[in-house]
């Protein structure tokens, strides 16, 4: 009896948070839930299925910009995903072994993790301003480029390379830190032998580091996937309620189709089919790294 | 074994460029919230011509910068302590009991670390708004729904970061509190929490953070009284002016104390993150 006891606290909460609204969300999806009804759901009239075709009708406006969003953000996790990675393996194999000033450059790889986002993601708003900030002073004002024009980071296609940026800066060093702990774990003798058969730093990284965080890898690909194709705090807070068309990604669209157009029903709707994604997505790997596994 | 030179140059230009990435906000942070108001309208500079505090006084005075820090500070404090209360009891009863339902728990916990946030906030602010017009219970708008909100947020991790920690603590110390006559609860409270403190005070942090720094809940389920910092601050910049520097000033006022505890305690998240990953 004790051992489910425990447990008593972590599911109520784990219900009145989770599960429950989870259920809710896809019986608001089904709901014409606009803000004449928030007050009240249960008189909503029912929508059946017009949200899910609102949302997945392709020609139409609604679904254009959807299915726009969607590949956005696809694309900008898959570029934040690779360069994440590899930052914060080359950071970790370069901090692997001691050598003075190795604790400091650890400790400065840490801080954009430690920092409250919303602190630093507004200093890069800062950063991208177009006529005061720092990166325009450095790319047009010192180094002279862009033919003397101060570009828009903000608006326009910039905008997702800013997104691009930010992200990857904030994210890295998560990448580094968890990295960084599984090397912790491999054995020193794995090294020597393998520096014994004549193996140089390169040989010894493909021989010994790769295959020894396969385990770690496998969880930190996911997590960090996970987390940048859901992110909202970082567009949010460098775009502010609405995304310029260009880094519209997911998250920061549902928002602005739930809480700036007050209706619930789409942005449920969007929501659940997200979810879906994320499901199949995540299934399908778990899957693939199981057989990986096996295989090993 | 000995590095050759290419690996040492590699070595020093990589971590050069990746500490310059890393710092450079930082450096405009720090530099930008001691400068005067002209001083951040007009071009960037990498020095401040003229030093000034006043930003670091100012800030209190454009926004009620003093409410939303008292804000976060008793919204993350309450949500961390209980966070870290439910979750040890739920990672006891994982690491030290065998039952039906065991792995179905932690499969749904773990997997709605992975749900997208925006997924329960639509549901939760139309749930939060009817409680209130039925029951009377304000969950909108108030602390406490904010902190039973971040309680659940940091549960998933919470929990499975704990039940890895009491993992790698011996049951033969249960045992031998229980030999010397102490109940279940009396094993737990004297043996088992003393041995686990280090993964306790690392995820007490790590709920922390967390909390502090969300956006996405705050910005629907706070109102002008109860918003935290993380969204009351880019209330610098609905004003008619941008005061750049005063929102450099808050935003280091506000970081400071996470960015030191962070890194104080950093041994501590390391090592609790890899208890419950490398297996």
């Amino acid at each position: 009896m004790l051992p489910y006891l425990l447990l008593v606290p972590a599911v109520i909460l784990e219900l009145l948070i989770h599960i429950v609204p989870m259920l809710v969300g896809i019986g608001i999806s089904f709901l014409k839930l606009t803000q004449f009804y928030i007050a009240n759901w249960r008189q909503a009239p029912n929508a059946g299925l017009a949200n899910y075709r609102y949302a997945l009708d392709f020609n139409s406006a609604a679904g254009k910009q959807l299915l726009h969003s969607f590949f956005v953000t696809i694309i900008f996790t898959v570029i934040v995903l690779v360069v994440s990675w590899t930052f914060g393996m080359a950071a970790a194999v370069f901090t692997q072994r001691p050598f003075p000033g190795r604790g400091i450059v650890r400790t400065i790889f840490l801080i954009p993790y430690a920092l409250p986002v919303f602190a630093s993601v507004i200093t890069w708003n800062f950063m991208l301003q177009r006529d005061n900030g720092a990166v325009n002073h450095v790319l047009v004002d010192q180094l002279h480029l862009a033919g003397g024009d101060r570009p828009f980071w903000l608006i326009g296609q910039n905008s997702f390379y800013s997104l691009v940026i930010v992200e990857v800066w904030r994210t890295w060093p998560f990448a580094f830190l968890m990295l960084t702990a599984g090397m912790q774990s491999i054995s020193q003798d794995l090294y020597e032998a393998a520096g014994l058969d004549g193996a140089g730093v390169w040989a010894q990284f493909r021989g010994v580091t790769l295959p020894m965080l396969r385990p770690v890898n496998r969880v930190l690909l996911l997590v960090l996937f996970l987390w940048t194709f859901n992110d909202f705090t970082t567009p949010f807070t460098l775009f502010g309620k609405g995304a310029p068309h260009q880094a519209d990604i997911i998250s920061m669209h549902i928002y602005q189709n739930s809480f700036v157009t007050w209706n619930f029903g789409t942005g449920s709707a969007m929501s659940v089919l997200l979810l879906i994604f994320l499901l199949v997505v995540t299934g399908g790997y778990l899957r693939l790294a199981k057989s990986g596994s096996n295989d090993a | 074994m000995r590095e050759p030179m290419w690996f040492k140059w590699t070595r020093a230009i990589g971590l050069a460029v990746l500490a310059l990435f890393a710092l450079i906000p930082v450096w405009v942070m720090v530099t930008s919230a001691l400068k005067p108001l002209a001083d951040v309208q007009e071009r960037f500079t990498w020095w401040p011509s003229h030093l000034s505090a006043k930003p670091f006084v100012e800030m209190w005075k454009t926004i009620p910068l003093a409410d939303y820090f008292v804000n976060s500070l008793v919204v993350s404090t309450v949500a961390s302590i209980a966070s870290v209360v439910v979750a040890l009891l739920a990672a006891y009863s994982l690491s030290r009991y065998r039952f039906r339902g065991r792995q179905a728990f932690s499969v749904v916990v773990l997997s709605t670390q992975m749900f997208p946030g925006i997924l329960f906030l639509l549901p939760l602010y139309v749930i939060f708004v009817n409680l209130g017009n039925t029951t009377g219970l304000q969950l909108y708008g108030s602390r406490t729904g904010l902190i039973v909100t971040y309680m659940t947020f940091t549960l998933p991790f919470a929990i499975w970061m704990l039940a890895g920690y009491l993992d790698s603590v011996p049951r033969e110390l249960d045992e031998a509190a229980k030999v010397d006559g102490c109940g279940p609860l009396g094993a737990f409270m004297r043996v088992v929490i003393p041995a686990a403190m280090p993964g306790i005070v690392a995820v007490l942090i790590y709920a922390f953070m967390t909390a502090w720094g969300e956006v996405l809940f705050a910005s629907v389920l706070t109102d002008d009284s109860t918003r935290t910092l993380a969204v009351g601050l880019q209330g610098y910049a609905t004003q008619n002016n941008v005061y750049w520097n005063q929102i450099m000033a808050a935003a280091l006022t506000v970081s400071v104390p996470i960015v030191v505890g962070f890194l104080v305690l950093q041994r501590y998240l390391v090592a609790g993150m890899t208890a419950g990953s490398v297996k």
